[in-house]
């Protein structure tokens, strides 16, 4: 699978109520969700983000509440995929259940700067810089998450693995 | 890494072993673990609902569900009540015993250990990222999404990688005025808000057995601000007369000998902390590690404080802030909000008087709700405002407008605040 977006650079801890205010979140439609993405951060950052567009962030990206609806957020605005150094335990797993990509490299999140095309090749394993030329290799993920994520999220593996009689 | 027979657990890793039936478990691994209790709030239920009906029609195990709406309640708008009508609706269809009605339920990390529905030994798994709270009681309560908790409605399971645990060690006695919400902010500050990122925190040291379980409660409740996938102390004799008061049974279905790590354990770190010279905390905007002693900020001048929340919404939280309010009045120009976390701690305030003291006081005192420590309703925040909460979170726009400011601190700090409408150390009224 290969996505390729414009990157839209942040730093450290953008935490959920950052990505998606709890005033929101009385509705959980991506759409919705989606006009108000990152908003208290750049107010005009909803109306300039284009479908395909790429998160790429500092450390512990994510962190704070539990809110699925920050992942909602950030597909309902269009983003395709975040990279960061690090990401928040429960933003990630979030990421991971839903199938929204993401990649946690520290090179990749240092060096790409706003406004860089860059390409994400999930299955061959790099992120190519199509702006500065970098080109980064990313770790695959555990067998585990691979399974939910190629199942596409992980209520559709459940439903697979009952199908296999592996789960009640 | 020699690996002794039988095999060396934390407190972490034992229960997670239990519940997926392994006899040894070693961080970094994946499993697939049987949940005791699920829950989920009116903000993260209704997507959970919504996921699960896509892909399933009756929920494996009814009896260990939990629905409790306390965010957004009483329902503060049209959509809120649409939310929890949801709640209601699936509650009914699936006979899920555990929906409460406001006015019947408070906060749901301060209810659920109140109804006895949190045991030692439990794996809880909650749709809100306070649900760590409950390792106070010696459960390993992990923070989950609302697709994780769609799944466990399907499976009665959820999938975790076993953590790495941080032992953190805590020594001496605390002065008068420091409490569980002191030492919390205090590690943070120490470590960082990832300082323990996907890492259990496992508490212990002699300073725990002094405090009280609701500052047990506080500081389990803020792991989650280090990064951490859970925090944990293991039972008590403390645990016991607690659990005892809420299910006086338990015992006869949740043995709890083997809660113990086994004693050359390996942990990640060791922490030590000595809080016997600690002084009151207080962590600035606009992270919940942005710690510094209360004397720090004498000159801040607030508009808003908060006592409330499933941080410090409790009896002790409640008669900290009686005993400094006591024949004061909130500062000119200062609101003073007061939430007492569930029905229980609302009666029990009232019985013992605290009440009447916040009335005279000139302060709010609301139905249970987690309300303002979100900016959702019942005291949120305009521009360039600025509150000291008893509450978890201080990020840009948490409590209201982006422009607005949060302190966090104990009941004691706040109330003390808010007498003299500026930061104050209780000592020094």
């Amino acid at each position: 699978m290969e996505l390729k977006g414009k990157c839209w650079k942040f730093g450290d801890n953008i935490n959920t109520d950052l990505i998606i205010p709890a005033r929101y979140m009385v509705s959980y439609s991506e759409k919705e969700l989606g006009k108000h993405c990152l908003e208290d951060l750049d107010p005009e950052f909803p109306v300039k983000v284009r479908p395909g567009d790429i998160v790429v962030a500092g450390e512990n990206f994510g962190c704070g509440s539990s809110r699925e609806h920050a992942v909602l957020s950030l597909k309902g605005a269009g983003i395709s995929a975040v990279i960061a150094r690090s990401f928040a335990r429960i933003f990630f797993r979030n990421a991971i259940n839903t199938g929204l990509p993401i990649v946690e490299n520290r090179a990749a999140a240092a060096e790409i700067e706003e406004g860089d095309e860059v390409i994400i090749n999930l299955s061959e394993g790099y992120i190519e810089n199509l702006t500065s030329g970098q080109r980064f290799t990313i770790e695959k993920f555990p067998d585990f998450l691979t399974q939910i994520i190629e199942s596409g999220g992980l209520l559709p593996w459940a439903t697979k693995q009952r199908k296999r009689g592996l789960t009640e | 890494m020699l690996i002794s027979y039988p095999p060396k657990m934390t407190l972490t890793e034992k229960i997670l072993a239990k519940k997926t039936g392994l006899p040894l478990v070693r961080p970094g691994q994946f499993v697939l673990v049987d949940v005791d209790l699920g829950f989920a709030n009116d903000l993260t239920a209704p997507p959970a609902i919504k996921e699960f009906e896509k892909y399933g029609e009756k929920v494996f195990a009814p009896e260990k569900v939990a629905l409790i709406p306390d965010h957004f309640t009483p329902c503060k708008d049209i959509e809120s009540a649409g939310l929890v009508r949801v709640m209601r609706e699936f509650a009914r269809r699936q006979n899920i015993t555990h929906f409460y009605e406001i006015g019947r339920a408070g906060i749901e990390h301060v209810f659920l250990p109140e109804k006895g529905l949190i045991l030692p030994g439990m794996v809880v798994i909650g749709a809100d990222s306070h649900t760590c709270t409950h390792g106070a009681l010696g459960a390993v309560a992990i923070g989950v999404g609302s697709t994780d908790f769609a799944f466990f409605l399907l499976t009665g399971k959820a999938w975790f990688r076993v953590p790495e645990t941080i032992l953190v060690e805590f020594s001496g006695r605390p002065s008068k005025w420091v409490s569980g919400k002191d030492l919390i902010l205090y590690l943070i500050s120490l470590i960082g808000v990832d300082g323990a990122r996907y890492k259990s925190l496992e508490f212990t040291g002699q300073t725990l057995v002094e405090l009280s379980m609701d500052d047990r409660f506080t500081i389990c409740n803020m792991a989650v601000e280090s990064g951490a996938k859970n925090g944990i102390l293991y039972p008590d004799s403390l645990t016991r007369e607690f659990l005892s008061q809420v299910n006086p049974h338990w015992l006869d279905t949740h043995p709890d000998g083997d809660l113990f790590p086994d004693a050359d354990a390996h942990y990640l770190r060791k922490i030590k902390v000595d809080v016997t010279r600690l002084e009151p905390f207080v962590a600035a905007p606009d992270l919940p590690s942005n710690g510094y002693p209360v004397s720090e900020f004498s000159t801040v001048k607030i508009d808003q404080v908060l006592i409330g929340s499933c941080t410090n919404g409790r009896l002790s939280d409640l008669k900290a802030a009686a005993e400094i309010l006591k024949g004061k009045k909130v500062a000119k120009g200062v609101r003073l909000i007061i939430i007492p976390a569930t029905p229980k701690i609302y009666r029990e305030a009232m019985a013992q008087g605290y009440l009447s003291i916040f009335l005279d006081a000139g302060a709010v005192i609301s139905t249970p709700t987690c309300g303002p420590c979100l900016g959702g309703h019942m005291g949120v925040l305009a521009e360039g405002e600025v509150a000291i909460s008893t509450t978890n979170r201080n990020f840009i726009g948490r409590m209201g407008h982006p422009g607005s400011k949060v302190y966090l601190a104990s009941p004691a700090v706040a109330a003390a605040s808010a007498v003299t409408g500026r930061i104050t150390h209780p000592a020094a009224l």
